[in-house]
């Protein structure tokens, strides 16, 4: 049961990420990296301005979560490699999903008698677990193709493995987009979200683009040591074990550090161990 | 090209029979599994309704998963011996060298319905509604997971109508570099008032039985099923002691439209893309294909456009049918009940033209059958189209 044969290694050539006072990478950098204070604050994250205006607004804050994450990580790869959005495939993890958009059709439902005509066009398509994906080619105009994923407590490994396995397997780029919103009352209580938080990463085959770190990774059927995917700091603890996809936050001080490391995330009864090397 | 993939074990259950024999009988028989909405009846309409799901109890351990759809998986696991498949191969391999991969649009969202109506004072839901187990969208991964006893990576793909296609390529990826040795493929998705709702609002819910590709068709008929199929190199050991081909996932192909929410591209362009793909690698030119399983959902504008891109691929020269007239669009589960379909038409040698139509519409220019064609069938397309322009489309064959 221990065995690990998997040697699955790509390029990281875009980096982003969204949270309460963590607002753009470019902004994070310094807090991830230790340099300045983190002041956690309620930080909706900005309306699209990526689609058009008929789009936008039909847009609630979780696709607009997942924008935010999915727009910065790729312009990050654009200026970083040269790689255009569209040209990306696409790996979009979510385990609550839009639970806002849910949450008012079941509302809604609840509420209908007979025949009643209770949800709308555009909630219903809004429901789908990959509405965020379609927004991002739709803002995009990008016909490369897009998986959408949950697993739980795992989703952050699993659509990190997901990602790699994507640019191994087919030696495409690959931008990972991975967000979690809390869900709205009554569900809040039976899922617990503390913030909503995302996070991106452009994964490149080794050799394409400018990697700001070498990312690899390998499938363990045997759980993590406790705390092994924890943050460096901790002011960062809270955030990180109150939503799935904080489950990043340990990379993305790696990747502010600019140092190495390794470190396991949890995923499911097993785990998915990581190496980050900054020389390449 | 990508090296081939073989299922090597495979079972469905849906409103037109459970297992894979059932299918077959009643694709040869032509008889559908439609019937009034009975779940909803105000909304009107036909549904595809699986019998027996309501008697179906979890095993004991289980109870905490139980929902309308994890009953359907458990149903399928429990057919055409899918589960001691699993098991033998768990032997072989290990159970962490399985994945586990599946497809679903709403998960155990029913169970959510029902708790909501049934909210307690303060508006919380009831106790017994559990959250992880059945409404979460890996609910289903988790049951399949644990009731096959299985340790290795696993995921729920949700990309709507094409979830239980899409994750036929994710698992092939898993396989392919060496992540695991075989993977649990397919999904489930239950009937449910979010979507019977969702599909009257957007005025796609026909009034009587789905016709595809009828001149005069009206919408779709939702229905529900639940599917699954154990992915392996093509190379893996014969387990079953049989000399038969194997039915073999030979390409794949994905795509997004990048144009509407739920409007397919006018010109189905992203369907052409993921068509093309799927057989550039599967090493087929369009007509090396014997049959088309179209998404076909019975809407003006998806037959329409699927007839376009379809016909701009492969020209007038390929059958193309959809089985929706049998089960109803099981939304998230159609890839894999309609990939267990292909693989029954292969096995005996048929092509399951459109149900309930006698001409197919006049303007379309694929070549779509109607009636049943007794012929070879060696190679099949079989498409899945979702909400968010998601496309898919696999290419089916037998590997002797």
């Amino acid at each position: 049961m221990t065995r690990q044969r998997s040697g699955l290694a790509a390029g990281i050539v875009g980096v982003s990420v969204w949270g309460p006072g963590l607002e753009g990478w470019d902004a994070s950098r310094p807090i991830l990296a230790g340099a300045a204070p983190y002041e956690p604050r309620h930080s909706p994250p900005p309306a699209p301005a990526i689609l058009a205006p008929t789009e936008r607004r039909r847009t609630g804050p979780v696709v607009r979560l997942a924008l935010t994450v999915a727009h910065e990580a790729a312009q990050n790869a654009a200026s970083s490699s040269g790689l255009p959005p569209g040209s990306l495939r696409n790996v979009f993890g979510s385990s609550n999903g839009d639970g806002v958009v849910v949450g008012g059709i079941l509302d809604a439902l609840a509420g209908a008698r007979g025949n009643e005509r209770v949800v709308s066009p555009t909630a219903f398509h809004n429901s789908v677990h990959n509405a965020a994906a379609g927004y991002w080619s739709i803002a995009t105009a990008g016909r490369q193709p897009a998986t959408c994923l949950g697993a739980h407590d795992g989703t952050w490994a699993a659509a990190l493995l997901k990602a790699m396995v994507e640019v191994a397997a087919d030696g495409e780029a690959t931008l990972l987009c991975c967000y979690d919103h809390p869900l709205p009352t009554p569900l809040a209580a039976l899922r617990p979200t503390v913030s909503a938080f995302g996070a991106g990463l452009v994964l490149a085959p080794l050799g394409v683009g400018q990697p700001m770190a070498t990312v690899r990774v390998g499938y363990c059927a045997i759980p993590p040591a406790p705390g092994a995917w924890a943050p460096r700091n901790p002011a960062l603890h809270a955030l990180a074990a109150g939503n799935v996809v904080a489950q990043s936050l340990r990379l993305l001080e790696t990747l502010a550090l600019g140092e190495s490391d390794r470190h396991a995330l949890p995923y499911l009864d097993g785990r998915l161990d990581l190496e980050l090397d900054v020389a390449g | 090209m990508t090296e081939p993939l073989v299922l090597t074990a495979c079972t469905a259950v849906s409103a037109a029979g459970r297992g894979v024999l059932a299918h077959r009988d009643a694709l040869l028989s032509r008889t559908s599994g439609l019937q009034p909405n009975d779940f909803d009846p105000g909304l009107g309409g036909w549904i595809g309704r699986v019998p027996g799901t309501e008697a179906h109890a979890l095993p004991p351990a289980m109870a905490g998963f139980d929902c309308r759809n994890n009953r359907l998986a458990d149903m399928a696991l429990r057919t055409d011996g899918f589960a001691e498949a699993v098991a033998e191969a768990r032997d072989e391999y290990g159970a962490d060298r399985i994945a586990v991969v599946l497809g679903t649009s709403t998960s155990g969202v029913s169970a959510a319905e029902d708790a909501y109506q049934r909210r307690c004072d303060g508006g919380l839901l009831p106790a017994e509604f559990n959250y992880d187990h059945t409404q979460d969208l890996f609910s289903l991964g988790s049951y399949v997971r644990t009731v096959l006893g299985l340790r290795g990576p696993a995921l729920v793909v949700s990309t709507a109508c094409a979830s239980s296609a899409r994750c036929f390529m994710d698992a092939g990826q898993l396989i392919r570099t060496g992540v695991c040795d075989a993977a649990v493929v397919g999904g489930a998705d239950s009937l449910c008032r979010m979507t019977l709702h969702g599909f009257a609002a957007l005025e796609l819910l026909s009034p009587t039985p789905c016709r595809p590709c009828a001149a005069d068709r009206a919408g779709i008929s939702i229905g529900e099923a639940a599917g699954f199929a154990l992915l392996e190199r093509a190379d893996a050991r014969r387990r079953d002691g049989r000399t038969t081909p194997r039915l073999a996932l030979l390409g794949a192909g994905a795509s997004s439209d990048g144009h509407h929410m739920s409007h397919p591209h006018p010109e189905g362009a992203g369907a052409v893309g993921a068509m093309r793909q799927a057989l550039r690698r599967a090493g087929l030119a369009p007509h090396d294909v014997d049959w088309i399983n179209l998404h076909g959902t019975g809407t003006r504008a998806n037959d329409a456009t699927e007839d376009l891109a379809v016909a701009s691929v492969f020209g007038d020269g390929v059958s193309c049918s959809s089985t929706k007239g049998w089960t109803g669009h099981t939304l998230g589960a159609c890839g894999i009940l309609e990939a267990v379909i292909a693989g029954q038409c292969m096995a005996a040698g048929f092509v399951a033209g459109c149900l309930g139509i006698d001409t197919p519409d006049p303007a379309f220019r694929a070549q779509v059958a109607v009636g049943t064609l007794d012929r070879p069938v060696q190679s099949v397309v079989s498409n899945s189209f979702g909400f968010g322009g998601a496309n898919c489309s696999l290419v089916l064959g037998l590997l002797s």
